[in-house]
């Protein structure tokens, strides 16, 4: 309806969105654009909604104001059928895995293909085998969740998420807690999962230098604003002084560390009521 | 000095009506989220159909694993039943009834009520303690991104597979307790064994007992079962809140079980 939705390059377009959590203003009048095809890093301090934003984009929130558009269409005006049908072409790697704890890795990377697909179970054998074996995780295929270390159980999460073989990719956090070689690895799986298969992928992480290697564009936001977008190499030289805090991880500058709270000094002094 | 503000001694009348008023339309709120909760797993119903094998498992957890519980209860109930019913009628000389009077307190009051109290502590709560969990580590939501929908995939066989299996239970509690008062009865207090089984053949009639006690169970498993998914599924997602949500699933379905017990008695016996 609106000019930008017209733009075929864009897939998930946020206009103006507004989002609360009780008092507090999560989100105040945030625009975003994600192009398609491409990998887009959002990033910001902890706790500034960056899960909350994909969960937007989902549609499982909904915001106060404003409009989050998946190839034109708004989400949040969507019956519950058209929903579930746009979310068949998202996957989302849950910043917790998510996965379901009755069922072993392997019927959790079966389960949206045997929701979704009526495919013998030959054919989901081989997929599931593929996905598990492109995040490393082929021999683990009989273990069940619990048994699984926190950075295992994200990759298990990785595979379920890719098992459709959505066209929109969204990865909460997908680096923490995996060590430098399986980082390494996931690095170059979502890469390669945006080159070879064309997915627009969105990719929430603190992990600066790891993101910064694979985006094509950059986010950040924080309190409520994107406070800084671009190319990684036109964020790297930014000279805005928030953007170089957090791109160089800073101790000092604007982007604050502490929840908003009152004075240290004053709230030590202050007697227990 | 004391400066009492002007409507000071007005706000704290109002305190506790404002407080009850909030609490009751927080109540009123939640009842209304059930009622659209219910009939969201409503809608799940074709699809069970279909995927059959999601109801038998749950059949399965929810009902085959409450078998012991209920059929030794039964057994202990039916037991007692047989030893008082003795004591009182042997008075009168008519301990040849005792058949009528265990199978009627079975298959009318105790069989319904007695299952669905027992039903509640062992499968309803283990239902709300799993669902509250699900969400709790974000499992649902994950499913709802997956485009599955969590009350239809997850909710709706444990909802029916509670309402099918309590009427089945409920019978067996009976049954068993029948016999219970048999062993009591005709084994230990020398009852004649063919009036125990005669009277009772006699006087319990198919649509005044069995029909009416058949249908306390049906009414008690939805109850009962909808108590328990929906507390699980609008818990504070949180251990805290799951711990609550199970306490309140079996309290609430206590309430629940003993207050429409009564109600369907009064309209099923009220006027005979
Ligand atoms: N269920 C909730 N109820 C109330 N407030 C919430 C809830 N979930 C999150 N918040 C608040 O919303 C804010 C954003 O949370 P969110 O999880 O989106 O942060 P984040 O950017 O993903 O942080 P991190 O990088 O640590 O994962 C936080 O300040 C948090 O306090
Ligand atoms: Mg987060």
């Amino acid at each position: 309806m609106s000019g930008d939705c017209a733009d075929k390059d864009v897939v998930i377009s946020i206009r103006d969105l507004v989002f609360s959590r009780g008092a507090r203003k999560i989100f105040d009048g945030v625009n975003l654009d994600i192009p398609r095809g491409k990998i887009t890093a959002i990033m910001g301090p902890s706790g500034t909604g960056k899960t909350t934003l994909l969960k937007l984009i989902g549609g499982q929130l909904r915001p106060d104001r404003g409009t989050v558009r998946v190839d034109g269409q708004n989400v949040h005006k969507l019956r519950l059928g058209q929903l579930y049908a746009l979310r068949k072409r998202m996957g989302m790697l849950f910043q917790t895995g998510a996965l379901l704890t009755d069922l072993s890795v392997y019927e959790n990377v079966a389960f949206p293909l045997r929701e979704h697909t009526q495919l013998p179970e030959s054919m989901i054998r081989t997929l599931v085998l593929m996905k598990l074996q492109a995040v490393g995780l082929r021999g683990a295929r009989d273990l069940m969740p619990a048994q699984l270390s926190g950075g295992m159980a994200r990759r298990v999460a990785l595979a379920r998420a890719i098992a459709l073989d959505p066209t929109v990719i969204m990865y909460d956090e997908p680096f923490t807690g995996q060590d430098p070689i399986s980082m390494g690895i996931l690095v170059k799986l979502i890469h390669d999962l945006n080159e070879e298969l064309g997915l627009t992928s969105i990719v929430v992480s603190h992990d600066v230098k790891e993101t910064a290697g694979i985006a094509d564009y950059i986010y950040l936001i924080s309190e409520g604003q994107v406070i800084g977008q671009g190319v990684p190499e036109a964020i790297e030289r930014s000279d805005s002084c928030w953007v170089r805090q957090f791109m160089q991880g800073l101790a000092d500058g604007p982007v604050p560390f502490h929840y908003p709270a009152a004075d240290y000094a004053a709230d030590l002094l202050l007697e227990p009521a | 000095m004391n400066q009492v503000p002007p409507f000071g001694s007005l706000a704290t009348m109002l305190g506790p009506l404002q407080r009850l008023g909030h609490a009751a339309l927080k109540a009123l709120q939640k009842l209304g989220r059930a009622h659209l909760f219910l009939v969201h797993v409503m809608s799940g119903l074709p699809d069970l159909f279909r995927r059959a094998r999601l109801l038998l498992a749950q059949m399965y957890s929810v009902g085959v694993l409450t078998v012991l519980l209920i059929a030794i209860s039964g057994l202990f109930v039916g037991m007692v039943l047989g030893l008082q019913g003795y004591n009182v009628l042997s008075d009168f000389g008519a301990e040849q009834t005792l058949g009528v009077m265990v199978a009627a307190s079975l298959v009318r009051e105790l069989g319904p009520v007695v299952t669905a109290l027992l039903f509640s502590g062992r499968a309803g709560s283990a239902l709300t303690a799993e669902i509250g969990l699900m969400k709790a580590t974000e499992q649902l939501s994950g499913m709802e991104m997956m485009a599955v929908d969590p009350i239809k995939r997850i909710v709706a066989p444990r909802f029916f597979a509670g309402f099918l299996s309590m009427p089945l239970l409920a019978g067996l509690f009976s049954a068993v307790g029948v016999l219970g008062g048999y062993f009591v009865g005709v084994g230990l207090l020398g009852v004649d064994q063919g009036a125990y089984w005669s009277q009772m053949q006699a006087k319990i009639d198919f649509y005044d007992d069995a029909v009416n006690g058949f249908i306390k169970s049906v009414v008690f498993g939805a109850i009962v079962t909808w108590i328990a998914v929906f507390e699980g599924y609008d818990s504070v997602p949180t251990a805290e809140g799951v711990s609550r949500a199970t306490t309140r699933s079996v309290v609430y379905s206590a309430f629940a079980v003993l207050g429409s017990d009564f109600v369907l008695t009064a309209l099923m016996f009220g006027e005979s």
